[in-house]
C-alpha cells in the first residue's frame, strides 16, 4: 500500500465517521470567531436553543471592522467611526459573553487578525484541525495542521457539534526547489505559482508545499504561501513540520504545558508526508528564475516579474482569458507594453494576515530606512498583524523607522486589506499593497489593486511608482 | 430549516463573465449587517447601480445601470443564473448565496464553481449545477437569441432541459449527498447531532492522544 500524504494523515485522525450519503464527520480541535461571519451563526444557535458543544476550544477576536487609527481605537468600540461596524463588534462581544467564549477584544493584548492572532498564541497547533469563517485560514496549515475556511452555516454547524460535515479533498503537491535570489520573497513564491496555475489551479485540492524552498522559509514566510493557496483556488495550504514548526510552536500561551511539550513534539514529528505517498496532482516550478512579482489586473493570476511589461491580452488563446484581461487594464486603466515600474502608485499599504508579521516589517523598514517616502505618495499605512507584533516591532524600533520615513504607524486589524473599516482607496487610485486580493473595489470603490511583497511596496513607497526592489537594497549590502 | 428542491422552471438571466467573485456578488460593504436576510436588493450592487450603496438603504430610487441583465425587463423574474467559470471565488462569505436566494435565484449554471461557495449553496436552498464548457456556451447563444430564455431543471434525474422551442437536455453530475440535501431540505444540525454518541467517543479517544488540546483555552 502507498503510503499517506500529510493531508491523509489529518484527515484519518480527525474522521469521526464516514456517511452513508458519501459525506464526512471530521472533528475540530480549534473553532476561530470574528465579527463578521459569526452573528448570524449565533443567531441561529439562540433560534434552535442550542449551546456550543465545547467552550475550550474556541477562541475569537475582532479585526475587521475596527479602526486602525490610534486616536478612533483609544475611544473603543464607541470610537468606531461607522455605526453598523460598531453594533457588529458589539454583537460579537456579547455573544462571546453570552456563550462563554474566551475573547480577545479591540485593544486587549492577545488581540490581532484571526490569522496572525491563532499560530502566535499557539491557539493553533500542529497536527490540529482548525477552521474560521475566514477563507485565509488556510494560513494556519504552515504550521502541519489541517485548516480551512468555512461558511456561517459551518460556524454554527461546528459550533453545535464540534464537528464538520464534508468531503476527503484531492492531494496536491507543488515542489518548489532551488535557491531564491536575492530580494525574492515568499510573497513572489506565492504569486509566481498562483501566475503559474491560476485561481482555479487547486480547485478541489488540498495543496502540501515541498522542497527546497519551504524547507529553507521561516515559519512566517511559510504563513504568507499557505494564506494565499486559496487564491491558487484551494482551501488548504500545508507546509510538513520540521525543526522549525517545533521551535516556533513551543512555548506558545495555549500550547502544550512543560509536562505535555516532549510527548507533543514526538507526535508532530510524524507529520510529514510519506516518502512514498501519491498525489493527484504535482507541480514543480523553479526557484531560480524567481524575480520579484506584482500584479497588473483584477485577479491574483493576472501578474508578471517587475521587470516586465503589461501583456498583450490578444497574445493569449483562450477567448475567455482575452476578454477577462481586457477589462481587468480597463478597470486598472493600464495599456498592455507599457513596462510595471512606468506605473504610478498613490496609497501604499503594508499589512493583512498575508504580510504584517515581524518578519514582513522588518523587511519593509530595511527599505525604507533613511529614505522618505515620495512626495506623491498620498498614503503609506503600516499595520501591525497583532497587538504582540506591534509591541515586538516597537521594541526593535521599527516603528520609529517607518514614521521618520513618512509611513503611518497603525493599530492592529485588517485596515485597507478588503476596506470594511475607514481605511480605503478611494475611485481610481493605484495602491501598492502587501494584502492578497486584487478584485475590483476589494480596497475601496473604483481602487486599484497591485498586490506584491512588503519590499516592493516599501521601494514603491520611496519612489511614488513600482519599483524594482533590489535596486535599493542592493546598495544596503 | 433549508428550502427543499425537486424541479424547478424559471426564466434565465446571464452574467456573461469568468471568475466572479464574491465580492462582486455582494461587496463588502453589506457584509456588516447581523441579519441573514435582506441582501436581495443588494446583489450585484457595484454591477446594478451607478452610485454606490450602503446598508439598510432603500435602493427604489437609485440610480440602475441599465445594461446590467438583472435591470431589464426580459430578465425581471429571472430565477435560473447563467455564468462562466469559476463562479463564486474569493473570500468565503456566505452572504453571497444569501443575496441570491433573497433575491429569488434558485439554481445557478456555471462550467465551474469555487470550493466554499459551492458548499454554501445547498445549506441555503440554492442548486449550483456544472455543466461542461460547450454546454454553457450553447445555453448562453441560446439565451441571447430566444425571448424569455427559459430552463427545466430535475434534480431527482440529474438534467437541464429546454422549456419550450428546440428540444435539448444535458444531464449533470452532483454529488448524492449534496442532492438528499437540497431534496429532503435537511436541517444538518439535527443530522449530526444523530451521532452525538459517536462523537463523544472520539472525543475521549481525542482527549487520550493530544491532552492539550483540551482545556487550553479558558
Ligand atoms: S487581513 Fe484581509 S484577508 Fe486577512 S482576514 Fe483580514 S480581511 Fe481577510
Amino acid at each position: 500500500m502507498a503510503g499517506q500524504t500529510l493531508y491523509d494523515k489529518l484527515w484519518s485522525e480527525h474522521l469521526v465517521k464516514n456517511r452513508d450519503d458519501g459525506s464526512s464527520l471530521l472533528y475540530i480541535d480549534r473553532h476561530i470567531l470574528h465579527e463578521v461571519t459569526s452573528p448570524q451563526a449565533f443567531e441561529g444557535l439562540r433560534l434552535a436553543k442550542r449551546k456550543p458543544w465545547r467552550t475550550d476550544t474556541n477562541i475569537a477576536t475582532t479585526d475587521h471592522n475596527i479602526s486602525t487609527d490610534i486616536n478612533e481605537r483609544k475611544g473603543g468600540v464607541s470610537g468606531i467611526p461607522d455605526k453598523t461596524s460598531q453594533i457588529q463588534v458589539k454583537t460579537l462581544n456579547d455573544n462571546c459573553t453570552l456563550f462563554g467564549i474566551r475573547e480577545f477584544q479591540m485593544n486587549d493584548p492577545g488581540q490581532g487578525i484571526v490569522h496572525v492572532m491563532g499560530p502566535e498564541l499557539g491557539a493553533t497547533m500542529p497536527g490540529m484541525t482548525v477552521v474560521c469563517g475566514d477563507s485565509h485560514t488556510a494560513t494556519h496549515g504552515a504550521i502541519g495542521c489541517l485548516a480551512h475556511g468555512i461558511g456561517t452555516s459551518e460556524v454554527e454547524h461546528v459550533l453545535a457539534t464540534q464537528c464538520l460535515i464534508t468531503k476527503k479533498m484531492k492531494n496536491m503537491r507543488i515542489l518548489v526547489d532551488g535557491e531564491l535570489a536575492f530580494g525574492v520573497t515568499p510573497k513572489d513564491v506565492i504569486l509566481s505559482i498562483i501566475g503559474h496555475i491560476g485561481t482555479a489551479g487547486g480547485t478541489g485540492y488540498a495543496i502540501e508545499f515541498a522542497g527546497q524552498v519551504f524547507e529553507e522559509m521561516s515559519i512566517e514566510g511559510r504563513m504568507t504561501v499557505c494564506n494565499m493557496a486559496i487564491e491558487a483556488g484551494a482551501r488548504v495550504g500545508m507546509v510538513a513540520v520540521d525543526d522549525k514548526t517545533i521551535e516556533y510552536c513551543s512555548n506558545r500561551e495555549f500550547g502544550p504545558n512543560k509536562s505535555q511539550i516532549d510527548y507533543a513534539i514526538k507526535s508532530w514529528r510524524n507529520l510529514r508526508s510519506d516518502k512514498d505517498a501519491i498525489f493527484d496532482k504535482e507541480v514543480t516550478l523553479s526557484a531560480d528564475d524567481m524575480e520579484p512579482q506584482v500584479t497588473w489586473g483584477t485577479s491574483p493570476e493576472m501578474v508578471c516579474s517587475v521587470t516586465d511589461k503589461i501583456p498583450n491580452p490578444k497574445s493569449f488563446e483562450s477567448v475567455d482569458r482575452q476578454k477577462s484581461y481586457d477589462s481587468a487594464l480597463k478597470y486598472m486603466n493600464l495599456r498592455p507594453g507599457i513596462l510595471m515600474t512606468e506605473i504610478s502608485i498613490d496609497k501604499v499599504f503594508i499589512g493583512s494576515c498575508t504580510n504584517s508579521r515581524i518578519e514582513d516589517l522588518r523587511e519593509a523598514a530595511e527599505v525604507v530606512k533613511g529614505r522618505q517616502v515620495a512626495s506623491s505618495i498620498k498614503q503609506a499605512l503600516v499595520v501591525p498583524g497583532s497587538q504582540m507584533v506591534k509591541s515586538q516591532a516597537e521594541r526593535e524600533g521599527l516603528d520609529k523607522i517607518f514614521k521618520r520615513s513618512g509611513l503611518e504607524w497603525r493599530e492592529p486589524g485588517c485596515s485597507m486589506c478588503l476596506a470594511m473599516n475607514s481605511d480605503k482607496l478611494n475611485p481610481g487610485e493605484h495602491c501598492a499593497s502587501t494584502s492578497n486580493r486584487n478584485f475590483e473595489g476589494r480596497q475601496g470603490n473604483g481602487g486599484r489593486t497591485h498586490l506584491m511583497s512588503p519590499s516592493m511596496a516599501a521601494a514603491a513607497a520611496i519612489f511614488g511608482r513600482i519599483a524594482d526592489v533590489r535596486q535599493i537594497t542592493q546598495g544596503n549590502q | 430549516m433549508v428550502n427543499s428542491i425537486t424541479t424547478h422552471t424559471g426564466i434565465v438571466a446571464p452574467i456573461d463573465r469568468v471568475n466572479v467573485d464574491t465580492d462582486m456578488i455582494i461587496p463588502k460593504q453589506f457584509l456588516k449587517s447581523i441579519k441573514r436576510t435582506g441582501f436581495g436588493q443588494n446583489l450585484f450592487d457595484e454591477l446594478r447601480y451607478l452610485d454606490v450603496g450602503y446598508p439598510e438603504q432603500n435602493c427604489s430610487s437609485r440610480p440602475l445601470n441599465m445594461k446590467f441583465p438583472l435591470n431589464q425587463e426580459r430578465y425581471e423574474h429571472a430565477s435560473i443564473l447563467l455564468t462562466r467559470k469559476n463562479f463564486g471565488c474569493g473570500s468565503s462569505r456566505e452572504h453571497a448565496p444569501w443575496a441570491l436566494e433573497d433575491y429569488g435565484f434558485k439554481v445557478l449554471i456555471a462550467p465551474s464553481f469555487a470550493d466554499i461557495f459551492y458548499n454554501n449553496c445547498f445549506k441555503n436552498g440554492i442548486l449550483p449545477i456544472t455543466l461542461v464548457d460547450s454546454e454553457v456556451e450553447f445555453l448562453f447563444e441560446k439565451l441571447y437569441s430566444t425571448e424569455n430564455f427559459s430552463l427545466c431543471i430535475d434534480l431527482v434525474n440529474q438534467s437541464v432541459k429546454s422549456n419550450f422551442g428546440e428540444e435539448f437536455e444535458f444531464k449533470f453530475i452532483i454529488d448524492s449527498f449534496y442532492k438528499d440535501c437540497l431534496i429532503q431540505g435537511l436541517d444538518e444540525i439535527d443530522l449530526t447531532l444523530k451521532d452525538r454518541e459517536a462523537i463523544k467517543k472520539f472525543e475521549k479517544q481525542r482527549e487520550k492522544i493530544c491532552p492539550w488540546i483540551f482545556g487550553a483555552i479558558k
